[in-house]
């Protein structure tokens, strides 16, 4: 007898909102129902042909016939607009199932001899409830468009031949390949040996730029806040000014001061008795120099977050300890360094990730070069970001590409999450829940 | 504590030294670059630390012989747009993550946590595309939409961090005294977190100054560029002739933002601290 909850929930899984006019809740029904009805009528038949669209990936290439060029399918644009379909149907998918839940919600209610909300309660509720989706909803939607479909899309090309020369919509058609570029990357002997050079110089790379930068950074916070030192302020200013001035211009003028042959610091070298040295020219040196411009302007950032932790330490700590007897060295290891070391830990792991994508540096700093005549498309000082820059925008290897991108992602993904783990926003919602 | 006797003066010296040669080195490469901008020829081998002769024809130059002008007008629209945008995408997002408790939270903040770990321009083909497909290559607008979107990921969660530190008390008070949501808001939350917001402003605004891959990729005609884009074809072609005139280009850009950063340095590193990693 009391199963109207059941009831209703069929209703709607049949179609969306018969449910609601099943619990008499006209208005929500109707609204449920036009949507139901506008998927159908508009955007059932874009999705069914993108659907195909994306499995094919087109089947007619462009086509010469008495000299006229006849368009074919551009398998990239089928791809996109798949992926938009997708998405769609993703959407009225999670609308489709609140739609049940909502009835047998309801249904429910009435099981239990409740009176089912009217239209102008409904409304008071999602207006209370709705309040946090409605901000998310801006957000959500630039997300899904700027992020997570360019995400997907990207991901997808893994798995196509999506390459030049003879892989280049319009012109011509691109197929899926599974998982053949994962394998190509690691068996071909070129492209493995590229990957791994890179890789290993990116990771190289990676942990000495930030290892230096933070003791150089943590040493020059502790030189300067230590007792007897005039001028903190004054310091503390002149060495943050690397930090201040855009990057771009920083590395550019970098790029000019290293100058083998007219670059000033060669020239004071000369002018010493000392032999110019190669900054760019030579693999080793182009690599400590990149390590070298790297601390110049990334020292200052953690010396600055130092000196504020430094300072926040309380007074009391230390003239307990001098009570106590302890001397300064002691209270430098057992007070300072560990209270720094603490608060700045987890910047050393998120450190590590932005250089590992410190494409910036790279690219404005050395262009990759010198380059690497045994390497793919690659020189001595690419890291993966640059070597995929080159692989995409400058040779087209869009399938290849794709997969290095996939591999950093997992590598990068699984430093923030660590790294999340462990900041006080991540532990309080475990609290909180 | 002070350091006293013979070897506590000894380690003094070395230290005034050491600070000293550290600060020549941080300043030394700005100094060299406000120089070149005085100096009289155009290409870097011509240049010497101390100009004979100071001219100011590079800066002139700038405006004459490029469009620098327009390039710095496009770069403060640009910025100033991105700014507007993000800041109240990324602060509607992360009020919500942090005040209200609702369904798919969560599966919100994980996916925002993992979307941060992706290097921005592996996206590119597929922006580029889409901004294509939307008619807004080649336009601000589009270069507008594409940083305030990168922008919500990292900086909703730095925000949600800073609003779940604020005692959850303040905004029940409000709510008991009968304000609504846009009310707690606007007269509650939003005072309470100007360091926070300001860190976000200014570096929504300073990203467009330095960016210069999707600037890159998505303006193409010359009137469109950036001064990122117009400074770097200076220098890095091969015969690196407009060295001076990249000085007096590099002068004009970095002097204002630095100096804005001079004096939002307290804000930054407090809203990053507190943000980030305060426990």
């Amino acid at each position: 007898m009391n199963n109207h909850s059941e009831k209703a929930g069929v209703l709607s899984i049949l179609f969306m909102g018969l449910g609601q006019l099943y619990n008499k809740q006209y208005f929500k029904g109707f609204f449920f129902a036009l949507i139901e009805i506008f998927f159908i009528i508009l955007m059932l038949p874009f999705t069914v042909k993108s659907l195909r669209g994306l499995i094919t990936l087109g089947d007619t290439p462009q086509k010469m016939v008495n000299g006229k060029i006849i368009q074919g399918d551009h398998s990239i644009f089928l791809m996109v607009f798949g992926i938009i379909s997708l998405l769609v149907l993703f959407i009225f998918a999670v609308i489709y199932v609140i739609n049940v839940k909502d009835a047998f919600r309801v249904g429910m209610l009435r099981d239990e001899g409740k009176k089912p909300n009217n239209i102008r309660d409904s409304l008071h509720v999602l207006y209370d409830r709705g309040f946090p989706y409605l901000l998310l909803t801006p957000a959500a939607i630039f997300t899904l468009f700027l992020t997570v479909l360019p995400l997907i899309f990207g991901i997808m090309i893994a798995f196509t031949n999506y390459s030049s020369p003879n892989h280049l919509p319009p012109r011509s058609l691109v197929d899926w390949v599974g998982f053949e570029n994962f394998i190509n990357l690691f068996k071909l002997p070129s492209l493995s040996r590229t990957f791994f050079g890179v890789a290993l110089w990116t990771v190289t790379w990676a942990v000495l730029a930030t290892v230096t930068t933070f003791f150089v950074g943590l040493f020059f916070a502790v030189l300067i806040n230590s007792n007897g030192i005039v001028l903190k302020k004054f310091w503390r200013t002149i060495y943050i000014l690397p930090w201040a001035v855009p990057g771009f211009i920083s590395i550019l003028i970098m790029r000019n001061m290293f100058n083998g042959q007219f670059g000033p610091i060669n020239k004071y070298l000369q002018a010493i008795g000392i032999n110019p040295i190669p900054w760019f020219a030579d693999p080793t040196w182009a690599k400590i120099t990149c390590i070298l411009v790297n601390l110049w302007f990334g020292f200052p950032y953690y010396m600055a977050l130092m000196s504020g932790v430094i300072t926040g330490i309380s007074k009391d700590l230390y003239e307990a300890a001098s009570i106590e007897g302890a001397s300064a060295r002691q209270q430098f290891w057992k007070i300072t360094l560990p209270m720094v070391l603490f608060a700045t830990a987890p910047l050393l792991i998120m450190g590590f990730a932005y250089n590992f994508n410190n494409f910036t540096l790279i690219y404005l700093l050395t262009s990759g070069n010198p380059t690497n005549a045994t390497y793919n498309f690659a020189g001595h000082t690419d890291i993966l970001l640059s070597w995929l820059y080159k692989l995409t925008l400058e040779q087209n290897q869009f399938h290849m590409a794709s997969v290095v991108s996939i591999l950093i992602f997992i590598v990068i993904a699984i430093i923030s999450v660590i790294n999340f783990r462990n900041t006080r926003s991540f532990k309080e919602e475990d609290m909180i829940q | 504590m002070s350091a006293k006797g013979f070897k506590g003066r000894f380690v003094r010296v070395f230290i005034y030294i050491l600070l000293t040669l550290t600060a020549i080195t941080s300043i030394y490469p700005i100094i060299w670059i406000i120089m070149s901008s005085f100096n009289p020829g155009t290409a870097l081998y011509s240049t010497t630390l101390i100009p004979k002769k100071f001219t100011l024809a590079h800066y002139t130059e700038l405006f004459v012989k490029k469009q620098f002008g327009l390039w710095y007008m496009n770069t403060l629209k640009i910025a100033f747009f991105t700014m507007l945008l993000s800041v109240i995408l990324v602060v509607a997002t992360a009020y919500a993550l942090s005040q209200f408790r609702f369904k798919g939270r969560r599966f919100g903040l994980m996916t925002m946590l993992v979307l941060q770990a992706f290097p921005g321009f592996m996206t590119m083909i597929a922006v580029y595309l889409l901004l294509l497909q939307l008619n807004l290559l080649d336009t601000h607008l589009g270069l507008i939409l594409v940083y305030s979107g990168g922008a919500i990921p990292g900086g909703a969660w730095l925000v949600k961090g800073y609003f779940d530190g604020i005692p959850r008390s303040l905004p029940e008070a409000a709510k008991i005294d009968g304000a609504g949501n846009m009310t707690i808001f606007l007269k509650v939350m939003m005072p309470l977190s100007m360091p926070i917001l300001t860190f976000i402003a200014l570096s929504n605004f300073i990203a467009p100054w330095m960016d210069f891959i999707l600037a890159r990729l998505v303006l193409r005609s010359a009137d469109k560029k950036t001064l990122a884009i117009g400074l770097y074809e200076m220098v890095t072609g091969r015969m690196n002739t407009e060295f001076t005139m990249f000085a007096a280009g590099a002068v004009m850009v970095a002097i204002p933002i630095t100096i804005l950063f001079m004096f939002l340095q307290k804000y930054i590193i407090q809203g990053l601290t507190e943000g980030a990693s305060k426990s």
